[in-house]
């Protein structure tokens, strides 16, 4: 990275005129960057500065300062990592041993707060490893029942007009070990974290649709990745032509290359098999191609044999990311802050309660605004616990007046084969020596 | 007329068309920079899905015997030799397990289309060398994992003609959840 180096002499020469007594830092600073010459030259002349004669009152001398306030810190750097103290915040790998590239990562949502998922912590599912794509050789073709099939360069693509949206994905396996018959003894995102929250910034999809000219006999558009398994998936046209994203960033940088470099769909609320990273083509046809993402996987099983299919809407769902499975409870009786998220493919989260007697009574917990469309949503509740034997709960109820149904009912409704789209309340049981257990209530 | 009265006109003009083209049309604003790309669309490698009906399907044949060969060489370190118990799915047996306690989705007991086969084994197998294999290879596969479930005859030719054809058992069991809404 090259640094600016009218900007570097502007800044240094305002910090000399300001900061005397840094001056020798400065100096040295300056003598060691790429501009030292003319720097040096710039620098003013001071006048002799009288000595201070510092006496140290032993009384009012600060002591016992740490170590960092008595030393220079550590250089800039041109893309910052975070603390050596956080290296336990990572993704957890789940891979296929025969083919490392196939499986998923996973966000450890118990570690995080607020709502945004940071990039190198954005859940992963490859179906066969991360690409590796130059942007100088990536177009986008958008083709089939069009009045003009196009190409676009990414060069070009970065021309256009762009809108930022921050949703989640989802991956519709999610949440799955829930079908088991025994409640997996999981951390939190380890079980439910196959999902992100992030900006996205991009082109709308309608916007290059309607440049080639959507003919009305198309109804799906099949969208393929240029990964190894050249992912493909049909999705309705409307819905591109409705809040669909031609996605070239991520929280305010170029989407990562696991996300889907140098560009991916972002279909806000529905199902992440169908938010096509690495896109390559949009194909417009009159019926869906019944891809193996869409038949063999991605559809859900019922107890009659029949598979549900399409389900491209992720249900509300919720779920306590502290305290949470992994954790305890330090202080017997004491106060915890009960918090977690909430999300919703078809809109906004309008109520997220909470129990702590497993679901027999509720008491609403606060919403942190602003509260968006089909995204996280972050929820608290102060809890005066008494060192009891307790379950926890969250419920998440949405603009449509869904509810988050229990596993009871949800098992009832669906089976225990159906594999995608586990949506139940999760219950925490915590004993009464403060630890944290994953239970079916 | 003054500078300044000039530019008020100019940008009140301005400003209307803008609203105005908001309102009409997105496309006004947009660079419009797509590439006219006619050559490119015919081409098999912006082809690569196969539909039910068939078409996308590539010229070539192949059959159950050849796929077996080949499936050994190359699937079955991961599939299991007969294609099932490796590391990865099992791809054959279970025909009519779906109701049962422990359903198993296998691709002769619940993929609706044979044409997925094809398309699926050639974008995307074996996993090390996608696109690795031939239009025969891939119509020999298809045959020999059709075979394993008497879906097709142990000698029937899978080609862009016959495969298509194949009924699968499980051809019904979808529901769309989708289009089931108004
Ligand atoms: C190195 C291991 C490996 C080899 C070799 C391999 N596969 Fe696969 N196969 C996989 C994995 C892993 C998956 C699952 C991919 C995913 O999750 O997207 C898979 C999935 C499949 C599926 C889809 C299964 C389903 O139920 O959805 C089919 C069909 C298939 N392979 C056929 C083949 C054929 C035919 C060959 C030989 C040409 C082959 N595979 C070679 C690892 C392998």
């Amino acid at each position: 990275m090259t640094l600016p180096t009218t900007a570097t002499t502007d800044l240094a020469t305002t910090l000399n005129k300001q900061v005397i007594d840094r001056r020798r830092f400065l100096q040295h600073a300056i003598l060691g960057s790429a501009v030292a010459s003319s720097a040096t030259l710039s620098l003013p002349i001071w006048a002799e500065e009288p000595e201070k004669q510092i006496t140290n009152d032993p009384d009012t001398f600060p002591k016992n300062l740490p170590e960092a306030m008595r030393t220079a810190g550590a250089e800039f750097t041109n893309y910052g990592q975070p603390s050596p103290h956080e290296q336990h915040v990572i993704r957890w790998v789940s891979a296929n041993s025969a083919a490392l590239g196939t499986g998923v990562s996973w966000t450890p949502l118990h570690e995080l707060q607020g709502t945004i998922t940071p990039n190198g912590l954005h859940y992963e599912r490859h179906h066969n490893g991360v690409p590796k794509i130059d942007p100088a050789n990536h177009i986008l073709l958008i083709d089939g029942l069009v009045k003009q099939p196009l190409k676009f360069s990414v060069k070009h693509l970065l021309r256009y007009p762009m809108i930022s949206r921050t949703c989640f994905i989802e991956c519709g396996g999610n949440s799955n070990s829930g079908w088991r018959n025994n409640p997996i003894q999981t951390k939190a995102g380890y079980a439910h974290g196959l999902i992100s929250n992030c900006e996205w910034t991009g082109i709308p999809l309608k916007l290059l649709l309607q440049e080639a000219g959507v003919k009305s006999a198309a109804k799906w558009v099949i969208a393929e990745g240029a990964d190894g398994s050249a992912l493909n998936m049909s999705i309705p046209v409307e819905k591109l032509m409705d809040d669909a994203i031609l996605a070239l960033y991520q929280n305010g940088e170029r989407i990562r290359p696991e996300n889907g470099y140098p560009m991916r769909l972002v279909l806000p609320g529905w199902e992440g098999i169908t938010n096509i990273k690495w896109l390559r083509q949009l194909k417009l046809t009159d019926a869906p191609t019944m891809s193996r993402d869409e038949t063999s996987q991605y559809t859900e099983l019922m107890p009659d044999g029949k598979a549900r299919q399409f389900t491209f809407e992720m249900d509300a769902k919720s779920l306590i990311t502290s305290p949470s499975l992994g954790m305890t409870l330090p202080d017997n009786p004491g106060v915890y802050q009960i918090t977690g998220l909430a999300w919703s493919g078809r809109g906004k989260i309008t109520k997220v309660e909470v129990s702590a007697d497993g679901g027999k009574t509720w008491i609403d917990a606060t919403l942190q605004g602003p509260i968006l469309d089909k995204a996280f949503t972050r929820f608290s509740l102060p809890w005066h616990w008494k060192g009891d034997y307790a379950i926890l709960q969250s419920r998440a109820t949405d603009e449509t007046g869904y509810v988050q149904p229990t596993r009871a009912a949800l098992v009832e409704s669906r089976g225990k084969h159906g594999f995608f789209h586990y949506n139940a309340i999760v219950s925490w049981e915590i004993t009464e020596e403060g630890d944290i257990n994953h239970v079916y209530e | 007329m003054s500078t300044n009265k000039l530019l008020l006109i100019l940008f009140i003009i301005a400003t209307l068309a803008f609203s105005t083209s908001q309102a009409n049309d997105d496309l006004k604003n947009s660079p419009k920079l797509g590439v006219a790309a006619d050559e490119l669309s015919p081409q098999p490698q912006w082809n690569l899905s196969i539909a039910p009906d068939g078409k996308g399907l590539p010229a070539g044949s192949g059959t159950a015997a050849q796929g077996a060969k080949i499936f050994a060489n190359q699937c079955a370190a991961c599939h299991g030799p007969e294609g099932i118990g490796g590391a990865a799915e099992p791809l054959v047996g279970e025909v009519g397990s779906l109701t049962d306690d422990y359903p198993e989705k296998t691709v002769n007991s619940y993929w609706p289309y044979a044409t997925t086969l094809f398309d699926y084994i050639r974008r995307s197998m074996p996993i090390q060398a996608p696109f690795s294999l031939s239009a025969d290879e891939v119509y020999a596969l298809s045959a020999y994992i059709l075979s394993q479930d008497d879906i097709i005859a142990t000698d029937a030719v899978m080609n862009a003609d016959t495969l298509p054809k194949v009924e699968m058992p499980n051809r019904d069991g979808f529901i769309s959840i989708y289009q089931q809404k108004p």
